[in-house]
């Protein structure tokens, strides 16, 4: 035993070497339940899709599944009006969750980290449109959107003939409207996140830099942010997750009934494909393959970033 | 070992949450006073939405009628919640929310909680792998794999005491599978992460005693970790009961679904009011923000998510 | 030990937390077994119920207010008069239309709402219904052949018992027609001209609204543009997917329509039906195209009262206003029901006169579709939709429910909502249709 270098590692390896019957069956039963469970419920379905996407199939009976190649993929590519806007859709939904809600959520948890009075008022506040389901959410933006009764048309006096602003049918503002009841939700959402892990971090360091002379922003570019570099990336990771699997809110806001011209998202794509009333399911299933891979490059990204240090022997 | 280790392993969040002392003992300043203007103008920005809609929901719909939404109210009132509340049968749909949330909630974090003592504790060649596998499978669209979800839940069958459907399908087990497998790699993720920051002395120590794993695990570990237990609980209620999509395809009994999926039930049957919608809308919130007031105090303190790895 | 492990408990106290833990975690079981036990006492009791003979379960999308109660009278009635129970199962309109195809392979209901034409046909055709010739030999007297025909699938065998249909036309008030001396147009020049006096007058002459989930809306005013100018026969094989739809007739169609856009209520494409309606009550709007359950958004009797329409307007003289666009609602039996001769009986009654009285007396936006219904309690609105129906030679379901309902969703009604904010882009948007079109007519 002693013979193994000290790493801090080697200590633990020693432990695998104690265990009787029981505990290695306690073990397998502890690992191989919850893996089950996400291998039967997670996995096998998602690699079903990946095989369904070969098909034509409309959903009745397994004996109409038909095999046709990539054919999907063809159609969906080069003959599909809604397709290429609902990627440039979720790549601008991806930007501007980068570029807006993220650092601003970023920005209040490193405010709310400085031991001010209030701060979980303002905490509370900020992340309460996270605790809401988005039904309601959906609602609340509704109330605020509509283009007779809603609140905004009602303070800009923009509700009567010739003067109308559309938030939700306007194919060029309506995604916009959509981004910012979402904002309004991720803020907190990144906020919290943030807040966790500014928690563990030791704000000495921080401190020593301004002795140091740096300003707090230099002290927070310079010392705080890649001191946080984990963190950064799993909020990086959600963000791009979020924004690729975007759904709810345009969902409630758009209607579930096709899509509305500049609202269309690959997920709302997907469902209405799949779960229509006249079900395309090989072609909703190669919607959803693209999506899959597509977020697949990032939570691997994600995963290689995060566990690297872990995976190195 | 990392260069992202700022504080010495151990030492961090789960014994945090009391920590009282202040680390930026400043006098008040004026950029005091304008960071706490800015938070006071961003949080009431954040609620605007939330009491428009509170506002809309006391109002009686004849007010609004009359002098339209943007007015001062002519009165204000529960009404349009006591009449929510009774024509919706909303209760129902509550207790299908409990049914489903509560024990999906439990069993996701004792998943999670096995995996993750698993990977923290014992250097198995594939733990990375696991751990990916988990986190992995919680970052997939819902969409991606509802299909061959919704056929599977039809071939795997129920006892009857189970399920009336005597299917996955259209059962609440059905639905607390789906949510269990589907929230158990973000929960496995945060709490190895938690437990990596207990010193392996406690546990060794009772190995010395000759204690077996489950114990080790059971009355050790798990108690340790209530801090991100209580912040999970918080966040995974707060996704279990919002979600949606699972139960619109995977029960199809209207009163079954649980009250997010009922959502629509209820407007078609408030009609068009708008400020007996809010009402609803609003109700249905509340369990959520109790658990939130609740666990509010553990919920950062407990949430560990990279920087305290030891 | 490290310094920094003095910050956990010693051994001893973890001792104590053990037993503390204990307790905590037999607290937490309690409440989920406490929380689970409703379920299987749910479960058994329904379970018990769904099994016995006695017992008709029905899946019913009627959630709104008014349907839910006259449905739950129906049901009630047959209840008495056969002394089976018939267990309702109510999932709100848009969900159960959009989850059929899941909820008929799943374990639906044995009786269960639906709609005739295409998309009867199309469930039927595929082994998802039960054919119920035997119903139909009971009831056949009831209804007109017109009405038989909407009830039979592909094979000719019966799938569906009507309830009631509802017609679509063009809603105006009377007090706001007559306070302006405006006149019922007879074709399209008098229409647009109406329409051109209107916006003069300072009105808006159409309601619109196909926000959220209704952007079906508009395809009622397509459905009667196509219906009057190239009448029956193509409209229905271009729903069918038989013609295409780069074709100069469809063109003609949108360029017709296109006459109407600059008279069109503005922000309509995130105004919902509801809300255009109340811009038609409030007198805001001069006209609205729509199904007359616009009525139902006439609380105040006054107003419901001062409710009429005529008939979408002449364009091609061949075709005059022979055609009428009339929904039909009705029942069908699914594929293998637990309780087949209680569901056989229950669409039996459904299909007699005193189920119809029963659920129209209620739900008083539909009208009978049974021979023998009582219609002296009828409004003049009503009666005036009675006669527009029987007067009509052929009888259209709306866009949806006539062709594919995911082409009409997933390419048509994008298309059509493209357009309405565009309608310099008709090539483009029927180009685009036409590419789509083959992904759901395979034939």
């Amino acid at each position: 035993m002693t013979a193994i270098p000290s790493t801090h590692r080697s200590r633990r390896r020693r432990h695998v070497r104690r265990f009787g019957t029981t505990d290695k069956l306690v073990l397998a039963l502890m690992v191989g339940l919850p893996s089950l469970v996400v291998a039967v419920f997670v996995l096998l379905p998602a690699l079903g899709s990946v095989l369904l996407s070969f098909t034509d199939w409309d959903g009745i009976g397994v004996n109409t599944i038909k095999f046709i190649g990539i054919q999907n993929y063809v159609e969906i590519f080069t003959n599909y009006p809604a397709f290429w806007p609902a990627v440039e859709h979720n790549l601008i939904w991806l930007g501007f969750f980068v570029l807006i809600p993220t650092p601003f959520g970023i920005l209040l948890a490193y405010l709310l980290d400085k031991k001010i009075r209030f701060s979980r008022v303002y905490q509370t506040a900020i992340f309460l449109p996270m605790v809401i389901s988005l039904a309601v959410v959906g609602f609340i933006w509704e109330i605020i959107y509509d283009p007779d009764n809603g609140l905004l048309n009602d303070l800009f006096g923009t509700n009567k003939q010739g003067h109308y602003i559309d938030w939700l049918g306007n194919p060029h503002l309506n995604l916009w409207a959509a981004l910012v009841a979402a904002s309004w939700r991720h803020v907190g959402y990144i906020m919290i996140l943030y807040l966790a892990g500014l928690k563990g971090f030791d704000s000495t360091l921080r401190e020593a830099a301004q002795i140091d002379g740096a300003n707090e922003w230099q002290a927070f570019t310079r010392v705080t942010f890649p001191a946080l570099k984990p963190i950064n990336i799993i909020v990086l990771v959600i963000t791009t997750i979020e924004s690729l699997r975007a759904f709810d809110i345009v969902y409630v806001l758009g209607g579930n009934n096709g899509t509305k011209p500049g609202m269309e998202l690959l997920s709302l794509l997907i469902t209405n494909n799949i779960l229509g009333e006249s079900s395309h399911i090989g072609y909703g299933s190669a919607l959803a393959v693209v999506l899959l891979v597509v977020s697949l490059a990032g939570i691997i990204t994600f995963l290689v970033q995060n566990f690297r240090k872990e995976a190195r022997p | 070992m990392s260069t992202t280790r700022i504080q010495p392993p151990g030492v961090a969040a789960p014994a945090r949450p009391a920590d009282p002392a202040p680390r930026n003992r400043r006098r008040v300043r004026p950029a005091r006073i304008g960071l706490h203007a800015f938070l006071v103008v961003t949080a009431v920005v954040w609620l605007i939405p939330l009491l428009w809609a509170v506002y809309t929901s006391l109002r009686s719909y004849s007010d609004t009628a009359a002098h339209g939404y943007l007015s001062l109210a002519h009165g204000l009132g529960l009404d349009n919640y006591q009449q929510a509340w009774t024509q919706s049968g909303m209760i129902k749909y509550f207790i299908n929310s409990t049914l489903v949330t509560v024990p999906a909630v439990l069993l996701t974090l004792l998943f999670a909680s096995a995996v993750a003592f698993y990977v923290s504790r014992f250097n198995f060649r594939f733990n990375v792998v696991l751990l990916m596998v988990f986190t992995g499978a919680n970052l997939l669209p819902a969409q991606v794999i509802i299909t061959p979800l919704y056929h599977l839940y039809l071939l795997l069958p129920l006892p009857d005491v189970m399920s009336d459907s005597d299917l996955m399908y259209n059962s609440y087990w059905g639905l607390i599978a789906i949510h269990v497998a589907y929230q158990t790699g973000f929960c496995t993720f945060v709490l190895s992460n938690y437990m990596r920051t207990i010193p392996h002395e406690l546990t060794e120590a009772a190995l010395v005693d000759g204690a077996p794993v489950w114990r080790q695990f059971w009355q050790i570990i798990l108690p340790l970790c209530r801090p991100a237990f209580a912040a999970l609980a918080t966040l995974e209620s707060i996704w279990i009961y919002n979600d949606f999509f699972w139960a619109i395809v995977l029960i199809s009994t209207g009163d079954k679904r649980p009250i997010t999926s009922a959502m629509a039930n209820l407007r078609g049957a408030f009609f068009t009011n708008p400020n007996l919608i809010a009402a609803g809308a609003l109700m249905t919130a509340i369990p959520t923000l109790v658990i939130y007031f609740v666990l509010q105090r553990q919920f950062v303190s407990g949430l560990t998510l990279g920087t305290n790895k030891g | 030990m490290p310094a920094h492990a003095r910050r956990y408990p010693s051994p001893t106290r973890v001792a104590a937390m053990m037993s503390d833990r204990r307790t905590l975690l037999k607290g937490m079981l309690g409440v989920a077994g406490l929380a689970l036990t409703p379920e299987l006492l749910a479960a058994c009791g329904s379970s018990g119920g769904g099994s016995s003979a006695s017992t008709v379960t029905f899946g019913c999308n009627g959630s709104d207010a008014v349907p839910k109660a006259a449905f739950a009278a129906m049901t009630s009635a047959f209840g008495k008069s056969s002394g089976e129970t018939v267990k309702t199962n109510t999932v709100d309109h848009d969900t159960f239309q959009n989850n059929i195809t899941s909820y008929l392979q799943g374990t639906p209901d044995d009786v269960f709402t639906w709609f005739a034409g295409y998309r009867m046909q199309f469930f039927a055709g595929k082994g998802l219904a039960h054919e119920i010739d035997d119903v139909w030999n009971q009831i056949g007297g009831n209804f007109t052949d017109a009405i038989k025909a909407l009830a039979k699938g592909t094979d000719g065998h019966y799938y569906l018992v009507p309830l009631y249909n509802y017609p679509w036309a063009v809603f105006y008030r009377k007090s706001l027609f007559a306070a302006k001396g405006y006149q019922v147009p007879t074709n399209w020049d008098g229409f647009l001209a109406l329409a051109g006096q209107m916006k003069k007058d300072g009105l808006i002459p159409f309601s619109l609204g196909y926000g959220q989930g209704d952007s079906w809306a508009p395809l009622g005013t397509f459905d009667f543009i196509n219906l009057r100018i190239n009448g029956y026969d193509f409209h229905k094989s271009l729903m069918g997917g038989k013609e295409s739809w780069t074709d100069a007739r469809v063109k003609d169609v949108f360029t017709h329509w296109s006459q109407l856009v600059p008279f069109y209520q503005q922000g309509a494409a995130g105004r919902k039906w509801q809300d255009a309606a109340q811009s038609l009550i409030n007198k805001e709007t001069g006209m609205y195209v729509l199904g007359s359950f616009v009525s139902q958004q006439f609380t105040n009797a006054a107003d419901l009262a001062d409710l009429d329409f005529f008939l979408f307007p002449e364009i091609n003289p061949v075709y005059g206003t022979e055609s009428i666009e009339a929904p039909t609602d009705g029942l069908m039996m699914c594929a293998r029901p637990k309780n087949e001769s209680g569901s056989a009986k229950f669409l039996e009654f459904v299909g007699s006169a005193q189920a119809e009285n029963d659920y129209l007396n209620i739900d008083t936006s539909e009208l009978a579709v049974n021979k023998l219904a009582d219609t002296s309690k009828y409004s003049d609105l009503r009666k005036k939709c009675v006669q527009a129906i029987a007067q009509a030679k052929n009888v259209t379901q709306f866009a949806d429910r006539d062709s594919d309902p995911g082409f009409i969703s997933n390419v048509v009604e994008p298309a059509v909502s493209t357009w309405l904010g565009a309608p310099a882009t008709t090539d483009s948007v029927l180009n685009q249709i036409q590419s789509q079109k083959s992904q759901y007519f395979q034939s």
